[in-house]
């Protein structure tokens, strides 16, 4: 039976949403044409914000470092661009609010190259040297959340990684970076996850795709030298197989205990496009500067993949692709199911924006909500079997402390349960709504 | 000067769902009654159509006069009222008087649901509540079978169905008993073809056994329906007399009989599984389908009445809320059996 399972390639639970990913999962990669205006935001990564070291009026080069990490729990930025340093203020951030961020004005006549070849002697370092080069170069989870990539390769003493886990499941609808990823620059990432596997001490690399992109899962093994120690593991196309603990489940048929974190397994579990960045700066010398962003859904007039710069606003990018059209009402960032929506076409591209996804009346219709009818399918679709028609219910009371009985913290927010509501009840937003209150209270007696 | 962006909303991922929708679910449980319906109507001609007229009618009026004003038009596109009286008045004899069978859909909405706080709220499945409500008031009524309709054509009504209000129904010599009677106050068996086909005396919505499964394929095969329930309770029936039958196969009832007799497939399919009134965790519904199973057999068999789908239903249903409690799911990560 366990044998079975394992065949299976699966996690329990989850939905089936139509993954709308034909727009653009046969367009080549190309790159955006550089503007005029780039916004870096401080606090684009999870953690501390970085501290700019430039200051108005400064000259910088493409690549150069702007601004460095604030703490552990931080990165470094660099400028996308060779150009001037404008201000260091406060500007609009995706989620609306003011946050600080450097802007700088490109400058029209340089070349805007990096410097390329001065690839890095990465074997001869340390682990702590390594740690500290991907801090150095800003190097963050590509795959939306922006969490630091050396922090999670940070390993405790004690603690052994056998597997490093390659994440290409892609699972969100409509984003197609990381399969053009792995059909463009195979090379890049058997190169990248190399480095990393011998940085962790690994024994092994797996790379994990969703068995919808059958010519990636082709052309990866078919670069993959003789005897090398990777292998790329074909997964069920279900959403969230892309959630780390889920693609765990399904490629090594272990449970990340609650609470802990891929490493207690002994795995660590990195997106395509970082491991992809960790080539790119260790053999090529190019910090995080920029990265693929698929514009999609069926308000683009052109939708396409692209390399583009960090800072770009999406004005700039949703222009290249065409414009918006007509009937366009929400613009997201990130995937269908977890992305942000927008407030305003002036907000740049992060490090960790997977794709700008706009939509139309059709996606954003207000749905009526009728009662919860106790259905359970929420139940049946939720990857982490918590009961999300419980939690709604007393989210919609305000009994946020009672929700911690039902491991409201166990929720990673993936979005399964208002998809597959037939009441059309914003579960997931009502378990936001309470997460966010117990997360921000202050405990009387600690 | 810029043009002008566009207003963007901020709707909250995710923004794609899944097609199905509260009100297509009961839609497609209407559907997936349609072949039954009209069956009772083949076979009860024009009484059939005004008793289950009568009920839905009680049913909707008494949600749109309790209803909201600006809720109104939700509660009824919704459905749920439709269907309640359509489930009730399938549960119904034949030969009931009209009023009776309106007072019952009336009642089994208004003490059923609305007030528990409307849909989603209740404890006990409306047309149920309704069908105990008729059964306690007005017993002779409620207990007197009509043979389907004869030599009358379909055109025939019941005289009894026409009774005026609080007057004494004419209740006509021409009653007759269901299988379920034969079985238990006389010993007789009915022919199982006939409880498949539906040429027995019974209420209108349990005379056919096929057509009643073969609604229940059709939900099943669009998902709008929790396949464990029926499958528990009808297994537990199955097995239940199957052990009966070892100890004495003269006295009990053979497992095909029991499953196909009495309203047991209309409850299974239709009523054990309305989502409101059956536990929500999928090892809770297995406790709920086998209890019901449990419980249907007991009063047949053990019990003074020839039929207790009704009351095993009620029964499990007050017991849902406790069940949800103590099923709760194991969360991934935290150790335990996946299930």
């Amino acid at each position: 039976m366990k044998a079975f399972r394992r065949l299976r390639r699966n996690f329990d639970h989850g939905v089936h949403p139509a993954h709308h990913k034909q727009q653009t999962e046969n367009l080549p990669i190309q790159r955006v044409p550089f503007g005029k205006d780039y916004v870096m935001p401080l606090g684009q990564h999870i953690g501390i914000p970085a501290r700019a070291i430039v200051t108005a009026g400064e000259r910088v080069l493409r690549g150069q470092m702007i601004a460095e990490p604030g703490g552990f729990v931080s990165t470094s930025l660099h400028s996308p661009v060779t150009g001037t340093v404008k201000e260091i203020g406060d500007f609009r951030g995706v989620d609306g609010r003011f946050a600080p961020a450097i802007a700088i004005e490109a400058d029209a006549f340089a070349t805007q190259q990096v410097g390329a070849g001065t690839s890095i002697d990465w074997e001869a370092m340390s682990q702590e040297e390594f740690i500290e080069a991907v801090q150095m170069a800003g190097i963050v989870g590509m795959g939306g959340a922006a969490f630091p990539a050396h922090v999670k390769l940070s390993v405790p003493d004690g603690v052994r990684i056998r597997s490093l886990l390659i994440n290409g499941a892609e699972c969100e609808p409509y984003l197609t970076t990381d399969h053009r990823l792995m059909l463009e620059r195979p090379e890049a990432l058997l190169e990248g996850a190399e480095i990393m596997r011998q940085k962790l001490g690994a024994e092994e690399s797996v790379i994990g795709i969703e068995a919808n992109k059958p010519d990636a899962i082709e052309i990866v093994q078919k670069h993959i030298q003789p005897g090398a120690p990777v292998r790329v593991v074909p997964l069920k196309v279900k959403y969230p197989q892309g959630a780390e603990k889920m693609m765990i489940k399904s490629v090594f048929d272990v449970e990340v205990p609650a609470g802990q974190l891929p490493r207690d397994v002994e795995v660590n579990v990195n997106n395509v496009g970082t491991i992809v960045a960790i080539a790119d700066y260790f053999l090529r010398g190019m910090p995080l500067i920029e990265r693929v962003v698929t514009v999609a859904g069926p308000g683009v007039t052109y939708p396409a993949n692209l390399i583009v710069p960090l800072g770009t606003p999406v004005r700039d990018v949703v222009k290249f692709c065409g414009g918006l059209k007509p009937g366009t009402r929400e613009i997201v960032m990130g995937g269908p199911m977890m992305g942000r929506p927008i407030a305003s076409l002036d907000v740049p591209i992060l490090k960790g924006c997977s794709g700008v996804l706009v939509f139309t009346e059709e996606q954003t219709a207000r749905r009526t909500e009728y009662p919860c009818i106790s259905c359970g399918r929420c139940l049946e679709a939720c990857p982490y079997f918590l009961n999300p028609s419980r939690l709604a219910r007393l989210s919609k009371s305000r009994m946020f402390d009672e929700m911690k009985a039902y491991n409201v913290f166990d929720c990673v927010e993936c979005g399964c349960c208002t998809f597959s509501c037939p009441s059309n009840i914003p579960i997931v937003q009502l378990i936001r709504t309470a997460k966010d209150d117990l997360s921000h209270r202050k405990e009387p007696d600690a | 000067m810029k043009k002008r962006d566009p207003d963007l909303l901020l709707a909250h991922a995710p923004l794609l769902r899944q097609g199905m929708t509260t009100p297509s679910v009961m839609r497609d449980v209407l559907i997936a009654l349609a072949p039954a319906t009209a069956a009772s109507m083949w076979f009860f001609g024009l009484s059939a159509i005004l008793i289950l007229g009568a009920c839905i009618g009680g049913a909707v009026a008494a949600e749109w006069l309790f209803a909201d004003k600006q809720a109104r038009g939700d509660s009824l596109r919704d459905a749920s009222g439709i269907l309640t009286g359509l489930l009730l008045g399938l549960t119904l004899p034949p030969g009931l008087p009209l009023w009776m069978a309106f007072l019952g859909g009336f009642v089994g909405i208004a003490l059923g649901k609305v007030i528990w706080g409307g849909l989603g709220h209740n404890l006990f499945n409306p047309a149920l509540l309704g069908r105990a409500f008729l059964l306690a008031t007005f017993p002779i009524a409620m207990t007197t079978w009509v043979p389907a309709v004869g030599d009358g054509g379909f055109l025939q009504i019941y005289p009894s169905n026409l009774a005026l209000p609080f007057m004494q129904a004419q209740i006509d010599a021409m009653s007759a008993a269901t299988p379920l009677g034969l079985m238990k106050f006389e010993q007789e068996v009915t022919p199982l073809a006939n409880l498949m086909f539906g040429k027995i005396t019974g209420s209108l919505g349990e005379t056919s056994g096929l057509l009643l499964l073969l609604g229940g394929v059709y939900l099943w095969l669009r998902r709008d329906l929790d396949w464990r329930i029926p499958v528990s309770i009808l297994l537990t029936v199955v097995v239940f007399s199957a052990v009966l039958g070892l100890f004495d196969a003269e006295r009990f009832p053979t497992p095909l009989f029991s499953v196909f007799s009495g309203g047991l497939l209309l409850g299974a399919i239709y009523m054990a599984t309305d989502p409101v009134t059956s536990p929500v965790t999928p090892k809770g519904t297995w406790i709920f389908g086998i209890g019901t199973g449990v419980l249907v057999m007991l009063i047949r068999v053990f019990g003074g009445l020839p039929e207790g789908v009704m009351y095993a239903i009620l029964l499990m249903n007050a017991a849902t809320p406790l069940i949800d409690r103590y099923t709760q799911p194991r969360v991934f990560g935290r150790g335990g059996d996946t299930k």
